[in-house]
């Protein structure tokens, strides 16, 4: 154990703790809270019902306050835990609360009624997750539709991004042609020319070609990535080009060396690139936003956004529906992290 | 990054989907075979080459050459034939003002307010934003237990979409939320934060930092840890102390991937609008009103929408990014000649 707990509180300083020891544990443990927190509260808080979300203070678990029906009372009422004046306990239904008395009745004995200072009792408390936060917006609202929609863009543009990169990535790698490192310098001018710069005329272009509220005109302005393309050319680059002069006295055509040879050898480049183009795809939001303006093509963020802003926000359905917005985007958190730290750490792209 | 040979066929499950997509790739070998016999290689290029560029053509270049004849129009229609030739109207309209410093004074004064807030919100996020990443990658860059965990830590909320940021923080700060059930503790009463000015503006601040500083702490360890380690040795050997081997070698070698990431962080800064916009909306007022939220209000979103003053601004804010990404390029190539960035 002792050598565990050694290599756990491994420090710099060779007797005892040196204060950068200390800091960096601070900032790690603080970091940990900061970082995850936030998430875990937005999943258990989506767990609670209206009532319970409503509280303040508010319990880190989802509790529901147990009611109870009695006899001659229409509506169930709250259960709670009673220290009567002469020192015992029991376990009472509110029929109505009077500043601070609260009149009560015994469920077993509901012809009596019983005073009681509200100071005296605690409602009875059980942890229940209520599950229809998440059932309900896909049965009353347009849940599954906006769900679809973003699966639809961002499995489509992510396809669509990785033929059409890859195609002008083999050019700009293995041919030599006059304007080619134009073409690549243009490509990467790009860069410099992001969404906010040019929505106007791109929101009149898209309209002019009829694509306003499609979601054909959500996917298509975004599939020609200028990080795409530069990261597949620079990993076709390492392909030696005798592979290719050999297919070609094999009498291969220049498709089939494109998609029998170059594409299988780029293959780990294109699984960066498809992770990346799925997470942006996935989250992208302001696009979107303002291609779109019927109910029924929203995108989950953007139809989160829509709602999350009415004047009558129903969180429970909010807060769930975020969770579910954030389920594909952790689970590439979980298993493909390692291609994406070393992709930006490599590369420098995001 | 290097090729490998591929690895031998997937499983049966990755085999079966491949099939319909081997036999349309072999249906259209056929006609590419005559195209080729016609164009030659060169065509070949041209024809790889042509989806990308076209995409590319229609949906970035052109938008970004008519913007300049958008913010030249007037008028609310939105296709530019339609529209009146203002000449530089505009943007005189943008820089009507009285006095520079008051933004009450000016024709278009949400526009400078946001001008203003971006101002702020750039120096400061850019600040901060580089000192938190900057010390989390220095203590990653130590001897830790489970390193990759606590830097998957700092990383997590980088890939969430702004959205679900935004809507995890305004959950957090609203009167109900966390924030205020952590200060009950210590006896506070409970605040409305996004409803104060100056606490939406932190807000907006901290949670963007809190959402992308993960990325260029990873930016950042990438460096330091690419500095040998016996130049650390060799400097306690002449004992030297740690805080002078922090400015001697640490920062000197981690400079050019430091100033890529400013850069970086700056850019990014300008164009700041999805997390706030769903958090805070741009208020209380304008509060929290960017730059990017003021030409999105302008071309789409109000009633009197006005395209080509949305476009006059677009461009403004353009010039800046360009002349901040030139910077970097010009950066990270000559950091690339030092070789001291992978």
């Amino acid at each position: 154990m002792s050598r565990i707990a050694a290599f756990i509180f491994r420090r710099k300083g060779r007797n005892g703790w040196h204060w950068t020891d200390i800091v960096t544990w601070i900032w790690l443990v603080g970091g940990l809270l900061i970082m995850f927190g936030p998430a875990v509260w937005l999943v258990g808080s989506s767990f609670k019902s209206p009532a319970a979300l409503a509280e303040f203070p508010p319990t880190i678990l989802p509790y529901v306050t147990q009611k109870a029906t009695v006899d001659g009372y229409d509506k169930p009422l709250d259960l709670y835990d009673v220290t009567l004046p002469d020192g015992n306990k029991a376990v009472l239904a509110e029929v109505r609360r009077i500043g601070v008395i609260s009149q009560m009745v015994d469920p077993e004995k509901p012809g009596e009624i019983i005073k009681v200072n509200i100071a005296q009792r605690k409602p009875v408390r059980t942890m229940a997750f209520a599950t229809a936060n998440y059932t309900e917006p896909f049965i009353h609202f347009d849940f599954v539709r906006y769900l679809w929609n973003s699966v639809f863009v961002t499995v489509t543009a992510t396809l669509i991004t990785l033929v059409v990169n890859s195609m002008a990535a083999f050019a700009l790698s293995k041919y030599e042609f006059r304007g080619r490192t134009f073409a690549m310098l243009l490509i990467l001018a790009t860069l410099m020319v992001p969404l906010s710069v040019i929505m106007v005329p791109l929101y009149s272009i898209v309209s002019a070609l009829g694509l306003f509220n499609n979601l054909w005109g959500v996917i298509l302005p975004t599939v020609a990535t200028p990080t795409g393309v530069f990261i597949l050319r620079q990993y076709m680059l390492t392909i030696p080009d005798e592979l290719i002069d050999a297919a070609r006295m094999d009498k291969a055509s220049e498709w089939q060396i494109y998609w029998r040879i170059v594409l299988p050898l780029t293959a780990p480049a294109l699984a960066v690139l498809a992770i990346f183009s799925v997470v942006w795809r996935w989250n992208d939001f302001l696009w979107p936003l303002i291609v779109l303006s019927r109910k029924e093509l929203y995108t989950l963020q953007v139809g989160l956004s829509i709602y999350s802003g009415e004047l009558n926000v129903q969180w429970h359905f909010i807060l769930a529906m975020t969770v579910v917005t954030m389920i594909p985007v952790v689970l590439v958190f979980i298993f493909l992290q390692r291609f994406i730290t070393t992709g930006i750490a490599g590369t420098g792209l995001k | 990054m290097k090729a490998e040979t591929p690895r031998p066929a997937g499983s049966g499950f990755g085999e079966a989907i491949m099939i319909p997509v081997r036999l349309t790739m072999g249906m259209i070998d056929a006609p590419l075979r005559w195209v080729q016999r016609k164009l030659g290689l060169g065509g070949m290029a041209a024809f790889f080459l042509l989806p990308n560029m076209l995409i590319f053509g229609v949906f970035v270049l052109l938008p970004f050459f008519i913007n300049f004849a958008y913010s030249m129009t007037g008028g609310t229609a939105l296709f530019l034939d339609d529209r009146t030739f203002v000449g530089a109207g505009q943007y005189a309209r943008l820089f009507d003002c009285s006095n520079y410093l008051d933004p009450n004074s000016c024709t278009e004064d949400t526009f400078w307010t946001a001008v203003g807030n971006t101002a702020w919100f750039v120096v400061l996020q850019v600040t901060l934003m580089i000192l938190f990443s900057l010390v989390t990658a220095l203590i990653l860059n130590r001897e830790l237990m489970a390193r990759s965990f606590w830097r998957a830590v700092f990383f997590f909320p980088v890939l969430l979409s702004p959205v679900v940021v935004g809507l995890i923080w305004k959950w957090i700060l609203q009167r109900q939320g966390l924030l205020n059930f952590a200060l009950y503790g210590f006896g506070f009463q409970p605040y409305t934060w996004l409803n104060d000015r100056d606490w939406a503006f932190a807000a907006t601040v901290g949670v963007s930092i809190w959402a992308h500083m993960g990325f260029y702490t990873l930016i950042l360890l990438a460096g330091l840890q690419a500095i040998p380690k016996d130049l650390y040795e060799a400097a306690e050997m002449d004992g030297t102390r740690p805080a002078r081997a922090f400015w001697r070698i640490t920062l000197p070698l981690l400079m050019p991937n430091l100033l890529v990431v400013i850069v970086l962080v700056l850019i990014r800064a300008v164009q700041i609008f999805d997390e706030v916009y769903v958090l805070t909306g741009g208020g209380p007022g304008t509060g929290t009103l960017y730059l990017t939220q003021y030409i999105y209000e302008t071309g789409f979103a109000t009633q009197l929408r006005n395209p080509g003053l949305a476009a006059a601004a677009s461009i403004l804010m353009g010039v800046v990014l360009i002349v901040l990404t030139l910077i970097q390029l010009g950066l990270s190539r000559s950091s690339e000649k030092k070789g001291s960035r992978k």
